[in-house]
């Protein structure tokens, strides 16, 4: 999120599309509650079903999968044509003025740049055109026909109402009406929150969705300020921690990067991590990286990284591929290549695509380690449990051992939320049996690998030998010093330039934040962005103070938001180049002739001026950007690709199947079905009486909701026979479910491009092991195929068939 | 110096095992009505502690229920004949002052049972049969499902009028046994004498004596 | 499950109790239709507070699980899928089910175990388990089809408000747990209040009938709600439009009662009387007589 949940409070609209913030959400959805009751404020629902999100909407617009864009862009076209744009906001704070190299060109549905061969573009023409100062050159008058405003409204001028019922199926009268509510909140005085979540991350231009409405707040100019932003609503209740600590193949902490097999040493490394300002006066507060990196391997390799070592830049892994994300885990388990596998507190054998794959895949391995509270199915992989686990285990070899683990009730220690706040909590019980927390059980292991390792050396042992390893207890860190770790401390005392006689950082104390860390070992730093959290002043996690000031909903006192203990991002923007927040009423930071400040730690240098220094910090142009340049790999404007199973041909490039440039393993290609042979949109959810594959374990969730079903409409159900309370099979390319039908007037067959498109819904909870009855997953259904940029399948856009069967034998 | 009394003649009334059917189902009937009344009027729901408070009362009630069902049906096969209504019933019911003044000589003469009799018998009859049936509905323990609440909540209006009326009957029918001397020794004994089938079912003593239908 | 004290009682079943001078004040329970998202959430604080257990049903075609209410789930959350005539546009009317603690509780008029059901002065309408004889007559009683009675140990068992917790001054298990403040508790004026105010924003948006659900036929309730269209409470699962203490009930519970008793009563008396007056129906000596002359001389 760049707000926080209690600042939804202060909207004027809530947009919940590619999301179900009511049903997946339900704590969170109380601040939309709020802000309707209390604000008058507006709720629109954009969802291929009519979701308890939507039953308490203002405003419901039936979409069909996987056409998010193609509905995003005809907004942002409506919002262009009808000068429904924030005007001052969007020539000072976004790249519109910015002029766009001679090149760059989009059409027939492809970028200019494209190698079929490669599946990938060469994306050297989607830049800026550069000054001779070495800036990105600009034109404020907007009239240049190469400037970002420009290209991008001939882009969207595709996306007509007309163009989008025919992609979308929605209703051309609801449309425009969500454009006229969405369009409403170009006044500065209106503000506009998108919820979001799965529904948008898991299609194979997840990245691109969600682009598409970070393009549309900005021209809105609703980021930055209160009751706006780009929310999207976190899964877990820790997974925004997860990806902050980098836990991606491909990251480090803190959103820094894993080398690449061809930056061999710090300097290569260092060399397109420079982030030099495109415009003068700029922050491009990513400048700050070697900062980070440095503090981080002294946080890892303690006195064995030195200045001399490259700060033990060796001992990284350099990924020989973009990265090792779940599918390619499998795809390498699936082919051999991938021999052990460990998975802690992940259930794959139901939350990665097509199940028959996944099951070949783990039988594949000499061992799997699962460390989990609960006892998944991917740790009974082997388990024959009838039609629900058809498998031989007198086939499969692999050796599985269960190391059970604490759940977040039972141990210590801070979760982030989706509005990354770090929030520290105790155990509320002890653990059963033999479970241990993770950190004991990572310990032992670790220890045990470095006994080896010392007494048998190996290709490269220093990395693991030599692994800063400082807690009281080796054999069981305790939460407290792995938070201080991460928060980062001084290694060494640095002396003030100024005077000798004192010292700016003192060795041993814990670094205040990250302003401090340094590029000279001096410093050490677990996490750069969480750094705050644990200081001299305490643990900042664990602050319960509830008051808020002038109710803004920034809560400052409680727990500690990174970065730097800030509610919202590039809250700097909230204020016009006067440093006046556009909005008085909801006046966040401002400028008072010498210093940014207000009810939120200013997301800018606190002295820079308003006019100069531009909100965007992170980025070097100092402002947002409309046209990403190369940043992702399937073009700088979203542009609208079908799924790679769709009922019907891509109205707008005809010639494309799906995403362009995502990622296909070879033999996934024949796995995707056509809608000839599976006539019938598919997508998967969640339900708000189970939490993913967890609740089913617990007796009164699988209470709420017992058993595994598939919705579909009632017109479906008439064609095809199916009652509702009855059993259906439902099949795809790649594998086949039976379940109950829940027929229901929520769902309603859409018109795209002419042609009846019937869609059937399938949660997600249920499996072969738990309290609940056993079912099966949507997993069994899915195509092995993730999003162009992070690989996230795409589990909400697929075909299937469908009929009605009698009820099995048990 | 007195005359030894002399022995009355006894004419045969009930069999023992009608005289056994007729206690059961009348054992049942008290413990029906006295569980049914503490149910009935929270002035009353003492009586629910002879069976071992509310709960027990409540539970066995409709069991009792059964057996009074079940012993009546045995009651119904053993006498409905004699109780069949015939036009000298009509005659005896209209001189109703007769009756109860007890001058039973300007009464028509009376087979085994009387008019009186006969309408306690089939309202007996009647009303039991509409206390199992709407007891039935209400025997939420067994047959919650079987019907709706609004036919539930009938049945139990049902089942209280029925059940007091047949408290009424059953008041009358004691009171006769009582009121005519000489009656309780049939139930108990068997027998009466034959000054009482004389005085009161006269047409029936002759039966007897003639050798007509015994029962 | 009663907690609060004897002296909060105004109405006892099966009995007569003078109630005390001090009243608590009224509390009541607001289930916002429109904030309710139907995520069971009070379903489970219910079943977990109370402490039931309940089994692992089936789907047969719909959301709701359980399929009703049961002696272990007070409260259910019922959904309907409602195409609204004026606007074609379909509406998921999502409705928490349970009791409703009337202030003229049917359940509590047809009891007929002293003490088995009670109404304190705060409005709650409470089971004692202990005085239950598990008759059903509740059942009967209650205008809304709420109580059950356990097959486990024949005793009847429905929302007690969470009187336990009210009694030390909290609020019912489900209000905390909804996460979207669509059940919310106080003091019936308050939520009154609250749901005026509630009313106001719907009538902003469009729902012109809004309004507040608390019956007079059943003397109001306790457990009130807020519904965008008041003037069609069945289209919620069947809210009965305008609850009241079944005809037949009152009929079974006031006239019928006493005239049965009295009925009862006069019977016997009447039998006295006669007895006193006409004397017993004695057989004569000439009785005998007649009747031995009769069998000799056919003998």
């Amino acid at each position: 999120m760049t707000n926080s949940w209690t600042d939804i409070k202060n909207t004027d609209l809530v947009v919940i599309m590619g999301g179900n913030a009511a049903e997946a959400h339900p704590c969170g959805f109380k601040w939309v509650v709020e802000a309707k009751a209390h604000r008058g404020a507006k709720l629109i629902v954009v969802d291929p079903r009519f979701t308890r999100s939507a039953s308490v909407s203002d405003l419901y617009a039936p979409i069909r999968q996987g056409t998010d864009i193609a509905f995003l862009l005809g907004v942002i076209n409506h919002c262009i044509a009808n000068d429904k744009v924030q005007w001052d906001y969007v020539k000072a704070y976004t790249n519109a003025t910015y002029i766009v190299k001679e090149g760059f060109s989009y059409k027939d549905g492809l970028f200019a740049g494209y190698d079929e061969a490669k599946r990938d573009y060469n994306r050297s023409s989607w830049d800026y055109d550069m000054t001779a100062e070495g800036f990105a050159a600009t034109d404020p008058s907007l009239q240049n026909p190469r400037c970002v405003w420009n290209l991008l409204k001939a882009h969207v001028a595709t996306y007509t109402p007309e163009m989008v019922e025919r992609i979308c199926g929605t209703p051309k009268d609801k449309f425009l009406k969500v454009c006229q509510w969405i369009g409403e909140t170009s006044a500065k005085n209106k503000v506009m929150t998108s919820m979001y979540a799965l529904g948008w991350t898991q299609h194979s231009k997840g990245s691109q969705n969600i682009r598409a409405m970070a393009m549309l707040q900005l021209i809105l100019g609703n980021i930055g300020v209160r009751g706006g932003g780009m929310n999207a609503l976190r899964g877990h209740s820790n997974i925004q921690g997860l990806t902050d600590l980098g836990l991606m193949s491909n990251l480090l902490p803190g959103y820094l990067t894993l080398p690449v097999e061809r930056e061999a040493d710090l300097n290569t490394y260092m060399s397109t991590r420079g982030f030099k300002p495109l415009q003068p006066n700029q922050m491009s507060y990513w400048q700050n990286y070697k900062k980070f990196f440095v503090s981080f391997q002294k946080s890892m390799w303690g006195a064995a990284a030195t200045k001399d070592n490259d700060f033990a830049y060796d001992y990284l892994p350099k990924l020989d591929v973009p990265s090792y994300d779940v599918l390619r885990a499998f795809e390498l388990m699936h082919q051999g290549k991938m021999n052990g596998y460990v998975c802690q507190g992940f259930n794959p054998l139901l939350s990665a695509p097509n199940r028959k794959k996944l099951t070949a895949a783990l039988s594949n391995l000499k061992f799997l380690i699962t460390m989990d509270p609960l006892d998944t199915e991917t740790a009974r992989f082997w388990d024959n449990h009838g039609k629900y686990n058809e498998v031989d285990p007198t086939k499969i070899q692999t050796e599985v051992i269960q190391l059970p683990s604490t759940c977040f009730a039972e141990d210590e220690g801070s979760l982030t939320n989706s509005g990354r706040w770090l929030q520290w909590h105790w155990p509320g019980g002890d653990a059963p049996g033999e479970a241990k927390a993770d950190t004991w059980i990572m310990a032992q292991v670790y220890l045990r690998l470095k006994a080896l390792y010392e007494k048998e050396g190996g290709a490269f042992a220093d990395p693991i030998v030599k692994l800063h390893w400082p807690y009281k207890e080796a054999g069981d860190p305790k939460p407290d010093e792995l938070a201080r770790e991460i928060n980062g401390y001084v290694v060494e005392d640095v002396p003030d330039p100024n005077d000798s006689t004192k010292k700016i950082l003192e060795k041993g104390k814990q670094v205040v934040s990250f302003a401090v860390l340094r590029d000279d070992g001096s410093t050490a730093c677990g996490c750069w962005i969480y750094s705050g959290c644990f200081n001299e002043a305490g643990n900042n996690m664990a602050r319960r103070d509830n008051t808020d000031p002038d109710e803004t909903g920034a809560f400052l006192k409680w727990a500690f938001s990174w970065p730097v203990n800030r509610r919202i991002l590039y809250n700097r923007a909230s204020a016009d180049l006067e440093g006046k927040a556009w909005d008085p009423t909801r006046k966040l930071i401002e400028w008072d002739g010498t210093k940014w400040a207000g009810y939120d730690v200013p997301d800018i240098l606190p002295t820079a001026k308003p006019d100069v220094v531009m909100p965007f910090i992170m980025n070097p142009e100092g402002v947002s950007r409309l046209f990403t340049r190369g940043l992702m790999r399937d073009g700088p404007f979203p542009a609208h690709y079908e799924p790679f199973e769709s009922p019907v041909v891509n109205p707008v490039a005809p010639k494309i199947r799906g995403n362009p440039v995502a990622r296909v393993f070879k033999g996934d290609m024949e796995q995707f079905g056509d809608s000839k042979e599976f006539p019938y949109a598919a997508t998967s959810y969640r339900l708000t009486e189970h939490f993913h594959f967890w609740t089913k374990h617990v007796w009164v969730n699988a209470v709420m909701q017992p058993e595994f079903f598939v919705e579909v409409s009632e017109q479906l159900a008439k064609e095809k026979g199916i009652r509702s309370g009855g059993w259906v099979r439902v099949w795809s390319k790649r594998g086949s479910v039976q379940a109950k039908a829940v027929v229901t007037k929520r769902i309603v067959p859409l018109t795209c491009d002419g042609k009846t498109v019937h869609i059937v819904g399938i949660p997600l909870h249920w499996g072969f092991m738990g309290a609940a009855r056993k079912g099966f997953g949507p997993n069994s259904l899915t195509p092995f195929v993730g999003d162009a940029n992070i690989e996230t399948p795409e589990y909400k856009a697929f075909l299937v068939d469908i009929e009605p069967i009698p009820e099995p034998v048990a | 110096m007195a005359t030894p009394p002399k022995e009355p003649i006894t004419v045969s009334r009930y069999t023992a095992a009608a005289r056994l059917n007729h206690w059961i189902t009348a054992i049942s009937l008290v413990l029906l009505a006295i569980s049914g009344l503490s149910l009935f009027h929270p002035s009353l729901f003492f009586l629910s502690g002879l069976f071992g408070g509310g709960a027990s009362a409540r539970a066995i009630h409709p069991w009792i229920g059964v057996v009074l069902f079940f012993g009546f049906c045995g009651l119904f096969i053993r006498f409905f004949r004699a109780n069949l209504w015939d036009r000298t019933d009509n005659v005896w019911l209209s001189k109703l002052r007769d009756v109860l003044g007890g001058h039973e000589e300007n009464l028509p003469e009376v087979g085994k049972y009387n008019a009186g009799q006969k309408l306690v018998f089939w309202l007996m009859s009647i009303l039991i049969v509409v206390l199992i049936s709407s007891g039935l509905v209400i025997w939420d323990q067994y047959f919650y499902g079987y019907t709706t609440i609004d036919q539930k909540r009938l049945a139990v209006l049902i089942h209280a009028i029925a059940a007091v009326t047949a408290i009424c009957v059953w008041i009358v029918h004691v009171y006769a046994a009582i009121w005519v001397r000489g009656t309780i020794r049939a139930m108990t004994r068997g027998s009466v004498t034959g000054g009482w089938a004389w005085r009161h079912h006269r047409k029936w003593l002759r039966e007897l004596v003639s050798g007509g239908p015994k029962d | 499950m009663a907690s609060l004290s004897p002296q909060d009682l105004i109405r006892r079943s099966a009995s007569s109790i003078t109630p005390a001078a001090n009243k608590l004040p009224e509390v009541a329970k607001m289930i916002d239709v429109s904030k309710c998202i139907g995520c069971k959430a009070c379903q489970v604080a219910c079943l977990e507070w109370n402490d039931r257990r309940e089994e692992v049903g089936v789907n047969t075609g719909v959301y709701e699980n359980p399929h009703d209410l049961t002696p272990n789930s007070f409260t259910l959350m019922r959904y309907t899928e409602w195409v609204n005539p004026e606007t074609q546009s379909l509406e998921w009317l999502i409705r928490k089910d349970g009791c409703m603690h009337c202030a003229d509780p049917g359940c509590l008029k047809a009891c007929p175990a002293p003490g088995a059901i009670v109404q304190y002065s705060n409005g709650i309408v409470d089971f004692v388990h202990v005085n239950c004889i598990g008759c059903g007559y509740c059942i009967k009683g209650c205008p809304f089809n709420i109580p059950r009675i356990s097959q486990v140990d024949q005793k009847a068992y429905k929302c007690t408000l969470c009187s336990d917790r009210v009694a030390v001054g909290q609020g019912p298990a489900c209000a905390k747990a909804c996460p979207t403040h669509a059940i919310t508790f106080g003091t019936k004026e308050q939520m009154l209040k609250d749901a005026a105010l509630r009313i106001e924003d719907l009538r902003s948006r469009g729902y012109k009938n809004a309004g507040i659900y608390d019956p007079p036929g059943v003397g109001g309730t306790h457990v009130i709600y807020v519904l965008h269209h008041a003037d069609k409470p069945e289209i919620y699962a069947s809210l009965p439009r305008d609850p009241k203490i079944s005809p037949v009930v009152e009929i079974w519970k006031g006239l019928t009662k006493y005239a049965g008793l009295a009925a009862i009563a006069i019977f016997g008396v009447v039998g006295v009387l006669h007895h006193l007056v006409n004397g017993a129906n004695r057989v004569s000596s000439q009785d005998e007589e007649n009747a031995k002359r009769l069998k000799e001389g056919r003998s």
